[in-house]
């Protein structure tokens, strides 16, 4: 249990005092909630945690949850879901159809389409995770600085940013990778790396701008005069004061530009600069499968079908966090 | 309006020297061997090393580069491949069959996407309103290369209701289906802006004023809402054409059009990075100017940024 709400003993109705533009859809979660649930709480609970309460109850966040945990657990562990080799290939077996044996068929080298799908996750769900991590704090970091210092320093980074922002991400990644070929005899974390980097290059801006607009929102607020007057400085004002307010826009954003960083990453693949054979990838089985798209659909349909299904997964977590953490919006 | 556009055009040129020295830092000045992948899968030839040393100046210390290939890009030089063909040339030859399919899935995003938000927004909550949301969130889901290999498979190997690939012609005809599966992803984002801003200028209080003033429904819907719904759909068809671009390149790819994005895919798979870049450096300027325009487009119809 992580919400705090459930430490709180039931109270009577319509003392629940909040301090959010929740109060419609809050009522109705607190007389709509299961029997037994805690309904009322004497402390006015946090957003975070009434987000929480709403996205328990979301049937889309639930499903798009258990997707990703399944995602996960295939890229940590791809030997719990088959118990072949995806690098093992037969080419008496090559383009055979799906069958009991082999679910998916085999591709042109005839591989196991089913193990070399589940294995593949492993590179999208890597790219996409430090890609994620890296513009959050690459793009957090910048943001924080341009909006807390403003003046001349907010000004500078301000035009870089629009730089940055006038690049298209595909585009962008098309140019640096390019630029920076790989090839079958680069080192696999050396492919992924190079992918992670270009991406974060051309996409920090948008976290940069959610970061910035953020702390010019908090800067002026009265807590944060408190805080000054206080003798409190930059860094203990940044981190107990605007960080948690970043927080819930920062996850929204993350969540959703993580399935994007997927998507991204898997064209990047597919055109032949992303990610290179020997890495076990979507993009590339995809791509490999292209030639024969007539005779054997099955070698693409099913990477296909995987790759849409994650992308899909995190686009769905992110709509349900917004809609929890920004009632407003609904 | 005078003030604004100059303003705005003023600040487009810090944008396009940055944008274009990032790109050539990229491509030709960080560390590293300027001439990976720049000559297929072997080692460029010394006489093209030494003949792009010089067209780039790669001696000069890097500011001097710059200058130098700015130049070149003003005066329309982006370059040579490695076997000689001049990027301009090959973009002259190839922009008018992507200027036709990118105009055609522009096309389709406006009157699809339009109508689709028109047609959930009025409805809210409905079986066409759910509808529009599901397969729009699918269809922003599905990487552009998966559903252009998917509706090739179906629409034109199996049904045989379109041409499989694109003859070097280019008929509308023949466009159609790579104009809609490079529409899909941005014809998704429209309908769901365009649905959102219905819903809440329907709510507005003009809107309410218009009803009690005895207006048809039909007029206050489609004079007073939808027009001013469209507002925001304008800027992000502007602001998607990035995505357009590089979708282009994947769509022509896969339905092998001899367009902008056909060449950039060919030459990817050749490793012609010179080619590549100087092709890619192009679109991103395209891209650059058309956001100006929807920029000064977007001041022309609400009132309310022209006067800031």
């Amino acid at each position: 249990m992580t919400d705090p709400s459930a430490l709180y003993p039931p109270a009577a109705a319509g003392a629940d005092e909040r301090i959010h533009p929740d109060s419609e859809t809050a009522l109705e979660a607190g007389t709509e909630g299961p029997p037994g649930a805690p309904q009322q709480a004497d402390k006015p609970r946090s957003l975070t945690s009434d987000a929480w309460h709403d996205l328990r109850r979301n049937p889309i966040f639930i499903v798009s949850a258990v997707i990703i945990v399944v995602l996960v657990v295939m890229a940590a562990f791809p030997g719990v879901f088959t118990n072949k080799d995806p690098r093992f290939c037969d080419l008496n077996l090559s383009r055979q159809a799906p069958s009991a044996d082999a679910w998916f068929g085999y591709d042109v080298q005839g591989c196991d389409v089913y193990a070399r799908t589940i294995y593949g996750a492993r590179a999208s769900i890597l790219v996409g995770l430090f890609t994620t991590i890296a513009v959050t704090i690459v793009g957090g970091l910048i943001g924080m600085i341009a909006g807390f210092y403003g003046g001349w320093i907010d000004s500078v980074l301000s035009r870089i940013l629009e730089i940055f922002f006038g690049i298209p991400l595909l585009l962008g990644g098309v140019l640096v990778l390019a630029s920076f070929p790989s090839n079958p005899g680069t080192p696999q974390l050396v492919t992924i790396g190079k992918v992670v980097i270009a991406l974060t290059i051309l996409a920090w801006t948008s976290l940069a701008r959610i970061m910035r607009s953020t702390v010019i929102q908090v800067k002026h607020a009265d807590y944060v005069s408190a805080a000054r007057a206080l003798g409190g400085g930059a860094p203990r004002i940044l981190r107990s004061h605007v960080l948690p307010n970043a927080v819930a826009p920062v996850i929204v954003y993350a969540t959703i530009v993580l399935g994007i960083f997927i998507g991204v990453e898997a064209t990047l693949s597919f055109l032949g600069i992303g990610l290179q054979p020997p890495v076990i990838s979507w993009g590339v089985a995809i791509n490999d499968a292209s030639t024969y798209i007539r005779q054997s659909p099955h070698m693409l349909l099913f990477p296909g079908a995987l790759l849409t299904i994650t992308v899909l997964a995190f686009i769905m977590l992110g709509d349900a966090v917004r809609d929890a953490f920004d009632p407003r919006l609904r | 309006m005078g003030r604004y556009t100059v303003r705005r055009l003023l600040q487009m040129i810090p944008v396009i020297i940055g944008t274009t020295l990032l790109i050539f830092l990229m491509v030709w000045a960080l560390p590293g061997d300027p001439f990976a992948g720049k000559c297929g899968d072997r080692a460029c030839p010394p006489q093209y090393v030494a003949q792009m040393t010089e067209k780039f100046n790669l001696n000069e210390p890097w500011y001097v580069q710059y200058a130098l290939y700015m130049g070149n890009l003003i005066r329309g030089d982006f370059g040579e491949s490695f076997s000689g063909t001049s990027v301009t040339d090959e973009l002259i030859r190839t922009y008018p069959t992507t200027a036709k399919l990118a105009a055609m899935a522009i096309l389709i995003e406006v009157v699809i996407g339009i109508g689709a938000g028109i047609l959930a927004g009025l409805r809210r909550g409905g079986f066409v309103d759910n509808l529009v949301l599901l397969s729009t969130l699918f269809f922003i889901s599905i990487p552009i290369f998966v559903i252009g290999y998917i509706s090739q498979l179906g629409f034109g190997v199996q049904l045989g209701i379109f041409p499989v690939t694109v003859s070097s012609e280019a008929t509308v005809y023949e466009l159609m289906l790579p104009a809609l599966v490079l529409a899909s992803g941005t014809l998704a984002y429209v309908a769901r802006v365009m649905r959102t801003n219905l819903v809440e200028n329907l709510r507005s209080d003009y809107v309410r004023t218009a009803t009690a003033k005895g207006l048809a429904r039909r007029r206050v819907v489609g004079v007073h809402t939808v027009r001013n719904s469209l507002i925001p759909v304008i800027t992000l068809i502007g602001a998607d054409f990035g995505a357009l671009l590089g979708g282009a390149i994947v769509t022509e790819g896969i339905f092998n059009i001899g367009g902008v994005g056909g060449l950039i895919f060919r030459n990817i798979r050749l490793r012609e990075g010179a080619m590549v870049t100087g092709a890619v450096t192009v679109l991103v300027l395209v891209f650059l100017i058309v956001n100006l325009f929807v920029d000064l487009l977007y001041a022309a119809l609400d009132p309310r940024i022209r006067y800031d």
